[in-house]
């Protein structure tokens, strides 16, 4: 049994395996340390990148059943099952989960596993940091789940912890939201400082930066914005806990402050935060596309410039999620205008993908299912956006069914539906079997109806009034939410046949894969065996 | 390859630039306020008096203006207008008076937040004199009647010939430097005390 170094350097990891194994090449699982300490200590970015995808699952599925109970109060007008104090902390919680314990912790894990294995580097560039960076987050879940059971219950203001809510209304487990909330954000910058450095100094002699596969790219964008917003989240944090505890008026009106300030801080980090969610998805996109189309990537550098310009243009557009607080009619132009750009490079992804497709020899294998569902309702959640960017309409969308359609287009159909495709098209190089395909297209059909059943309708409860976050609502919106719930009930459950098909692909159960899976799939993680072996590119190899 | 050393100085750039963006979430502060006084759209209006230049009346003009008041949440004084809205030239100087009571059995102290909509307006709003300017400590059972002097600055666009200034009034009695409610210049003693 091999102990983790103490070193922090992948020369280390790697001299230590050389000194213990000289054969590596045919005996890996032979020092793979075993049992539970293998997984608390470990350094490797595989065995990280694992953790962080199982945990990722286990909040979307406790993210997923608050949003149970929210659609089985929401079943019937009126107030059956929770009250609306509970209600509230549901919508809270499960959006805090859902953003940074689910979406964010697997895009994290997807760039933990891949990464390494796309630029040919033998682990990330700080494995004892990563190490950290993922332990110290389900502490941070924790804390923001127990709360749930304090007197007075959890945080009940809504993800986006508008103040006066937060601080002058909320309850003493503000502290505990605060403290959660530092923790996810010091996570995740650790986790963008690794991504940043590996990508830098780990490529492989060759790996120039144009030649690198677009989900590092988008990763390194998205690592570059996470570094430059988180840090801005865990200050409006602060100054929330220093408002609700220590006296300080920076969101207080009668001290001074303004509460609308909070909003101004807040959405800086929140739009970008919105990019973060999306971009690594644009990357896996672009790897499974060519794959399936069997074409090379259409317009690769303008994917990348695209990319950039998203991330750019996402510091100066965070107002538009605040037009109804009374801004000047020239700012709100300036923030509508600036909003609708960001239509233009997204649509020269969408466009590169069809281009891709375009004449190509396509196959829908399931990672192609997912991409192509991901390629269409996430261009339907563009054009709602697209919508709400329109200052004049916005007063009538916001705060209505009509956003949170919008937003969960983007998010579940966008985000979660890329991670579900990157699972499909690299679990067989993790595991080296081929998953269960039958599972496999049940759980894609099923979710593909479901999520459409859910969220679809949203968008005619809301342009119909429909406000948010409210646990009853007028007669007229029953029928629709009655619709709403039974797909979201049966979207719930269609991703149990996901984690039954992760648990039996994780039990090495099916066919035995090629080295690279897919026939037509390329890049530098699909000339290794299948299963990826513990330790890969020691010897880095040459990118011509 | 020096691959330990180079990740270590890039490890300390990208952390300083985390350093600098916690510190420029707390910059935002004072940038808000300096942005929203330079642009004038916050509807905030001057926290001081200002000093009135008579002979500038346009009496070509005529804007109305309004007067709301609120008090905020666990604030339980009366507070009240007494002219709900007029029309004034600009550069004309015009005084309103705004009611208070404290009704209950312990001295308060008030402070009394203006905010102007539209936002633009706020700045072409004079105060000579304005209660908002200090805080306002009440007796137990206490009224008093608290004037406001302003004019509506010439410049004003010609776009805006209607504007509202709310005043909110926030309990500041735990937080306030201690004021002797004998000292309140506006006090109409109506109460029990001699």
């Amino acid at each position: 049994m091999t102990k983790p170094t103490n070193t922090t350097s992948h020369e280390a990891t790697i001299a230590d395996e050389l000194a213990l194994n000289p054969d590596h090449h045919e005996h890996h699982e032979h020092h793979i340390p075993k049992g539970m300490m293998r997984w608390v200590l470990t350094t490797n970015h595989k065995d990280i990148g694992t953790l962080y995808l199982w945990f990722a699952f286990i909040m979307f599925l406790v993210g997923g059943a608050m949003a149970m109970v929210i659609r089985a109060e929401l079943f019937q007008p009126g107030l059956q099952i929770v009250q609306p104090n509970f209600f509230n902390q549901m919508t809270t919680v499960h959006g805090l989960i859902m953003v940074f314990g689910a979406v964010m912790p697997a895009f994290t894990g997807l760039a933990n596993w891949l990464i390494p294995m796309m630029i040919g580097a033998p682990d990330m560039a700080l494995p004892r940091m990563n190490n950290w960076s993922f332990w110290i987050l389900p502490f941070a879940f924790a804390i923001l789940l127990g709360s749930l059971f304090m007197e007075g219950g959890g945080p009940a203001f809504g993800w986006t912890f508008y103040a006066p809510l937060s601080t002058t209304y909320s309850n003493d487990s503000t502290g505990l939201f605060v403290f959660s909330v530092h923790i996810m954000g010091i996570s995740s910058i650790m986790g963008a400082i690794n991504v940043i450095v590996t990508i830098f100094n780990m490529r492989a002699p060759g790996m120039t930066w144009m030649k690198m596969p677009l989900f590092v790219w988008t990763w390194l964008i998205t690592a570059f914005l996470l570094i430059a917003v988180m840090p801005v989240l865990a200050g409006a944090v602060t100054m929330v806990l220093t408002d609700k505890f220590f006296g300080t008026s920076f969101f207080d009106a009668a001290g001074g402050g303004d509460p609308v300030m909070f909003q101004h801080i807040f959405w800086f980090f929140g739009h970008p935060e919105v990019y973060i969610m999306i971009l690594p998805a644009f990357g896996i996109i672009s790897q499974i596309v060519p794959t399936f189309a069997r074409k090379p990537l259409f317009g690769y550098a303008s994917m990348v410039y695209a990319t950039a310009s998203i991330a750019l243009l996402s510091f100066v557009v965070w107002a538009h999620h605040m037009f109804t607080t009374g801004m000047p009619v020239y700012m709100e132009m300036f923030f509508m205008f600036a909003t609708m750009l960001i239509s233009v490079p997204t649509g020269v992804k969408v466009f590169n993908w069809v281009a891709t497709m375009w004449r190509g020899s396509m196959t829908f294998e399931v990672p192609m299912m997912f991409a192509l569902a991901f390629i269409v309702l996430f261009t339907i959640g563009g054009l709602s956006g697209l919508m709400l960017a329109i200052t004049p309409v916005d007063f009538q969308y916001h705060d209505t069914y009509f956003v949170v359609a919008h937003f969960h287009y983007v998010l579940v159909t966008g985000a979660i539906f890329s991670i579900m495709a990157a699972v499909y098209y690299w679990l067989p190089k993790w595991t080296g079997r081929m998953f269960n395909i039958t599972l496999a297209k049940w759980h894609f059909w099923c979710s593909l109806v479901s999520v459409n059943v859910l969220f679809f309708p949203m968008h005619f409860v809301g342009l119909a009034g429909m406000p948010r976050r409210i646990p009853d609502y007028s007669l007229q919106f029953a029928d629709f939410n009655q619709w709403i719930s039974i797909g979201g009930f049966a979207f719930g459950l269609s991703q149990l046949i996901f984690l039954a098909l992760v648990i039996q692909a994780c039990r090495k159960q099916g066919e035995p894969v090629s080295d690279r899976v897919w026939d037509g799939a390329h890049g530098l993680e699909w000339e290794i065996p299948s299963p990826a072996p513990y330790h890969t590119f020691e010897t880095p190899p040459v990118v011509k | 390859m020096s691959g330990r050393a180079s990740n270590q100085n890039m490890v300390i750039r990208l952390v300083v630039i985390v350093v600098g963006m916690f510190g420029f979430g707390f910059a935002l502060v004072p940038l808000y306020d300096v942005f929203c006084d330079v642009a004038g759209i916050n509807g905030k209006t001057a926290t001081t008096a200002a000093v009135y230049q008579p002979n500038q009346i346009d009496k070509s003009r005529l804007i109305t203006v309004e007067f709301l008041t609120r008090t905020n949440t666990g604030m339980p004084w009366e507070f009240q207008a007494r002219t709900k809205r007029l029309k004034v030239h600009p550069g004309e100087l015009t005084t309103v008076e705004f009611y208070v009571r404290n009704p209950m059995r312990t001295n308060y102290i008030a402070q009394a937040i203006p905010s102007v909509s539209p936002g633009e307006a706020a700045i072409f709003l004079n105060k000579t004199e304005c209660f908002c300017f200090n805080q306002q400590p009440l007796a137990a059972g206490d009224e008093a009647v608290m004037p406001m002097s302003f004019y509506v600055d010439p410049q004003i666009p010609a776009d805006i010939s209607y504007f509202t200034v709310q005043y909110t009034l926030y309990d500041v009695t735990a937080r306030a430097d201690t004021l002797d409610t004998k000292d309140n210049p506006y006090l109409k003693r109506t109460s029990a005390t001699p």
